[in-house]
């Protein structure tokens, strides 16, 4: 071991200005996890921050490293307390966290200045696990920017800090072409490449497999987006715009469940019309099904469509997806009265009384399904139902409480009792969930489907028809279904701002910032190996081995690194132009036998020269004069220089 | 063949004549051109490679197109930045300066020029010779003088040895680095010993003392001071009534003038009484005093003034030593 220098143990060793942008590139960088770490994380983290701070600006010692040594492996108690585990990835990106935090108060030495720099940018690469929005990026590019800042400080101590900002801002645009052909042309893999921690997708909203009263009410008070679809041709109407997803055939007499999935196992779609193509891209939700118009015909690769009709892809969404599809809003779901159909008649035993009675009614007095389910639509249209976010808290009887009490709920209490009331008449009926509706973005086209659009409606079976899709709440509430949601609940306080508003130029902002997050999306976050394999073939490369990839990519960035070597260098080459130019001048003569002696300066040349040719006195004096002037004097201008290349090549000894 | 001749134009050729060979002091000013210029990643360098090569993993497993973009940022970031560091030292010129005379002991300070003649300062330019290690920057199109200190240990010339000249700059992650070495060399004179001026040293060698001839003995008026008078012959009561500095003027012919001479000091080895002549020169200029000097195989007329200081020194510091720079 070598002994420590007692100069390194003090913190004023290290430049102060410097010190203080890495500060606050290390609290930008920590910024944005405050929000979901652990409370005491962010009071431990600020804490440490204002120390090392205070300690800076105040002078006065930096803590001994036994108690950074104690702090450290009480965070990592803490943590372990916190979460249950150390493994994973929000113990990770805490524990990271923590250390760059006690990592501040040991900056002593140029040693110990990178590693916290270092720690910051892996700090930025964690960010992304919760974000990847493009307010993120520009976050953390100033948060890039001012640690490099930092780095360059050091190097320099005696720079104002705009100039090393401004240094390191050039480096960082200057590495930009290298960072667009690495990412466009590094070879892609599907992550991961190992199994990821349980907790790594966790926090993404969505439908579920399951549905009680009030859980789609809770999304609609969320504007997030759910997928955008792209039509190839125009898109059906609105009240056809029924995007299945989870089928719901278990009552338990409070929540609806999906069934085990079963895999379709023979195609009986009957299909008529005209079909509807479109491209839809699904953010992730952690779930399998694959949303899509009814009724889809076609099935993406890596998916499968089960006995609901509905497409559910192998593995779990867990990133912005991308897929083909092909519906026909015209179709006769034709099974055979199958397990499903029997499935879809089971009512729990002791619930919903009156519902039961009503239901048993019809059956008695009307005998025929069919005319059981016209006389339930019937019986929704005539009731004074009211569509509302915030319905009334419902009893164990939720059903009964709603036919006939209240009278007041959501999508997907009209769904609940419709069904309840056709399986009490013997009808079998299942709840369908998905969304309804989506509007189309004129900026680019693209039709948005939000999670606020979320809707359940029911499916009910007839002999001769198969699977019909019948929505209560269209029944009771049409304008649910004609205009969207907006217009059904007006003025309700729980929809999202942009829903309740009207005002235009709102609108236009947001459609504006929609379309480029959804650009954004496409190209930047969606970009994955099939995409890669896209642009390579509208290059002209159709599946190119790793090999070209290689080469190409190889290339290329040597290339843009030639390019922006020969920008950096370029002022270094004018002065060898003057030179070069005089070296020329200097041979000229040298081979007139008037050579330069080695010692003697050019104006003791041209006055030797202005003796031995009297002739040419004018040309060698202007020369000279040029010479000198733009070698040792202030001038320094591309006209002079080319004038003494000029003159220079006229000359004539 | 082609191959030695590829290999004797390579920058590893270069390079290694340069670390493996003693060189000769280069003349003149010295170019820093592409392939005098080395460049490696350093330490942190490494780290900062592999911290990138975690966070691609990181990304990749994680599906994070942010994080290809961050990588793949800092990755370029790092790859320009060799050229930044490159760009900083490449094209300087280097010129030896001047180097003040010194005493055995002391610390010569080296003067380097570096000239940038480029449109853009070069930042945090090391210049590192035996252990000083100094920075400076240099401005677009400017020069900058830089001192660097070096111990002298004996006397006789102190040859500047090879400088490495390097640089960080702008991120730490790279050092480029270039050797050199102007031709420059410092006198070094013998350390002075603590002995006082002989008494008896205090001989005239002609007898007859001109007459005209400053001494020290009678006051003979005043005369304006001059920058090699004595302090200690000042009127500073005359003085501070006027103008400026007054020196008193004595004559008399005895103590006027001082021999310092070799032979009389038999008792002693020859780097002590180097010594000793050395500081019995010192101690004659201090007090104004006329001076000679009188070695075995050279000597020193009598005269004063700083001049003559420097004939004796140099003589005494090269004593034995031929005048060529000596290999150190």
């Amino acid at each position: 071991m070598l002994p420590e220098k007692p100069s390194r143990e003090t913190s004023g060793t290290l430049p102060l200005l410097p010190l203080v942008l890495l500060f606050a590139g290390a609290m930008l960088t920590i910024a944005p996890h405050a929000i979901w770490l652990p409370w005491w994380v962010d009071a431990v983290a600020g804490g440490l921050l204002l120390w090392r701070v205070w300690v800076a600006l105040r002078g006065g010692s930096l803590p001994p490293r036994w108690l950074l040594a104690l702090l450290t492996i009480v965070s990592a108690i803490g943590v372990y307390f916190s979460y249950r585990t150390v493994l994973g990835r929000d113990p990770g990106v805490t524990l990271i966290v923590l250390l760059l935090s006690l990592k501040l108060l040991e900056t002593r030495t140029p040693r110990d200045v990178f590693i916290v720099a270092f720690l910051v940018y892996f700090v930025v690469l964690a960010g992304f696990f919760y974000s990847q929005s493009m307010q993120t990026a520009a976050w953390m590019l100033v948060t890039v920017l001012i640690n490099t800042g930092a780095l360059v400080g050091f190097s320099a101590p005696s720079r104002p800090v705009a100039d090393n900002l401004t240094t390191a801002g050039r480096m960082l645009i200057q590495a930009g072409p290298v960072m667009l052909l690495l990412f466009f042309l590094f070879p892609r893999v599907q992550g991961p490449l190992w199994g990821l921690p349980q907790d790594a997708y966790s926090g993404m909203t969505g439908l579920s497999d399951t549905m009680t009263p009030g859980s789609i009410s809770e999304l609609s008070a969320s504007d997030a987006i759910a997928f955008r679809v792209k039509f190839h041709g125009d898109p059906p109407p609105r009240n056809q715009r029924y995007w299945r997803g989870p089928v719901l055939s278990e009552f338990d007499g409070k929540t609806w469940r999906a069934g085990f999935p079963r895999l379709r196992r023979e195609a009986s779609l009957q299909v008529d019309g005209q079909p509807v193509d479109y491209e839809v891209t699904l953010e992730p939700h952690n779930r399998n099904w694959l949303f899509a118009l009814e009724m889809p015909v076609r099935i993406p690769p890596n998916a499968r469509m089960t006995a609901d009709y509905l497409v559910i892809s192998l593995p779990p969404v867990r990133t912005r997806m991308r897929y083909e599809m092909r519906s026909y809003p015209d179709y006769k779901a034709a099974d055979p009265e199958s397990d499903n159909a029997i499935l879809a008649r089971r009512l729990p035993r002791g619930f919903n009384p009156r519902a039961l009675a009503l239901g048993r009614e019809w059956r008695e007095s009307l005998g025929d399904d069919a005319a059981i389910v016209r006389r339930g639509i019937e019986f929704f249209g005539a009731s004074r139902f009211e569509y509302t976010l915030l319905p009334p808290l419902l009893g164990k009887d939720s059903v009964d409480e709603f036919l006939f009490d209240t009278r007041q709920g959501f999508c997907e209490h009209f769904a609940s009792s419709f069904v309840f009331l056709m399986r009490a008449a013997g009808v079998p009926a299942r709840v369908v969930t998905g969304y309804q509706g989506g509007d189309t973005n004129p900026v680019d086209d693209y039709m948005v489907v939000r999670q606020a659009d979320a809707h359940a409606w029911a499916e009910v079976w007839l002999q001769e028809r198969g699977w019909m899709r019948v929505d209560p709440t269209a029944a009771a509430v049409p304008v649910r279904v004609e205009s969207g949601i907006a217009a059904a609940a007006r003025g309700a306080t729980g929809l999202p701002l942009f829903l309740r508003t009207n005002i235009d130029w709102l609108k236009s902002l947001r459609n504006n910032w929609e379309a480029l997050t959804n650009q954004w999306n496409q190209w930047v976050l969606g970009y994955n190996p099939d995409r890669q394999r896209e642009m390579l073939g509208w290059l002209g490369m159709q599946q190119p081995s790793w090999q070209t990839m290689t080469m190409m990519l190889f290339w290329s960035v040597a290339g843009v690194l030639l390019l922006v070597a020969l920008w950096l260098l370029r002022g270094m080459r004018r002065v060898d132009v003057v030179q070069r130019a005089w070296q020329r001048f200097c041979d000229k003569l040298g081979r007139a036998g008037l050579a330069r002696a080695s010692t003697e300066g050019p104006l003791d040349y041209a006055s030797r020269l202005a003796l031995e040719l009297p002739a040419r006195r004018a040309a060698v004096r202007a020369i000279v004069d040029l010479y000198v002037d733009l070698r040792y004097g202030t001038l320094g201008d591309p006209a002079s220089v080319s004038r003494l290349r000029q003159l220079v090549r006229e000359f004539r000894p | 063949m082609k191959l030695d001749r590829v290999l004797r134009r390579s920058q590893a050729y270069t390079f290694y004549q340069w670390v493996s060979r003693r060189h000769a002091p280069e003349a003149g000013v010295i170019f820093l051109g592409q392939r005098r210029v080395y460049i490696l990643p350093t330490r942190p360098g490494i780290t900062f490679a592999c911290s990138l090569v975690l966070m691609l993993i990181g990304s990749i497993n994680y599906s994070l197109s942010l994080g290809y973009i961050l990588t793949f940022l800092l990755g370029g970031m790092g790859v320009v930045s060799i050229l930044h560091t490159f760009r900083n030292l490449a094209h300087l010129y280097v010129s030896a300066g001047r180097v003040a005379p010194v005493f055995a002991g002391d610390t010569a300070q080296f003067q380097i020029f570096l000239e940038n003649r480029s449109d853009f300062v070069r930042h945090s330019i090391v210049l590192r010779c035996r252990r000083a290690a100094v920075n400076c920057d240099v401005a677009a199109r400017a020069a900058a003088g830089v001192l660097i200190p070096l111990q002298a240990g004996r006397r006789g010339w102190l040859q500047l040895e090879r400088v490495t000249l390097e640089t960080r700059f702008p991120l730490g992650l790279m050092r480029a680095w270039s050797y050199v070495q102007p031709d420059l060399r410092a006198l070094v004179y013998p350390r002075p010993d603590a002995s006082s001026l002989p008494v008896t040293a205090a001989v005239s060698e002609s007898g007859d003392a001109v007459a005209a001839g400053a001494g020290t003995d009678d006051f003979a008026g005043l005369r304006p001071y001059q920058a090699s008078d004595s302090p200690h012959h000042i009127a500073w009561k005359a003085s501070a009534r006027s103008e400026g500095l007054l020196t008193k003027l004595f004559s008399g012919s005895a103590a006027a003038e001082l021999w310092f001479d070799w032979e009389e000091l038999p008792d002693l080895d020859t780097e002590s009484r180097l010594s000793r002549l050395t500081r019995w020169v010192t101690l004659a200029d201090q007090h104004g005093l006329r001076y000679g000097l009188k070695l075995p195989a050279s000597r020193v007329p009598l005269d004063s003034g700083f001049e003559h200081r420097e004939n004796c020194l140099k003589e005494l510091a090269l004593f034995g030593l031929s005048d060529a720079p000596g290999k150190t």
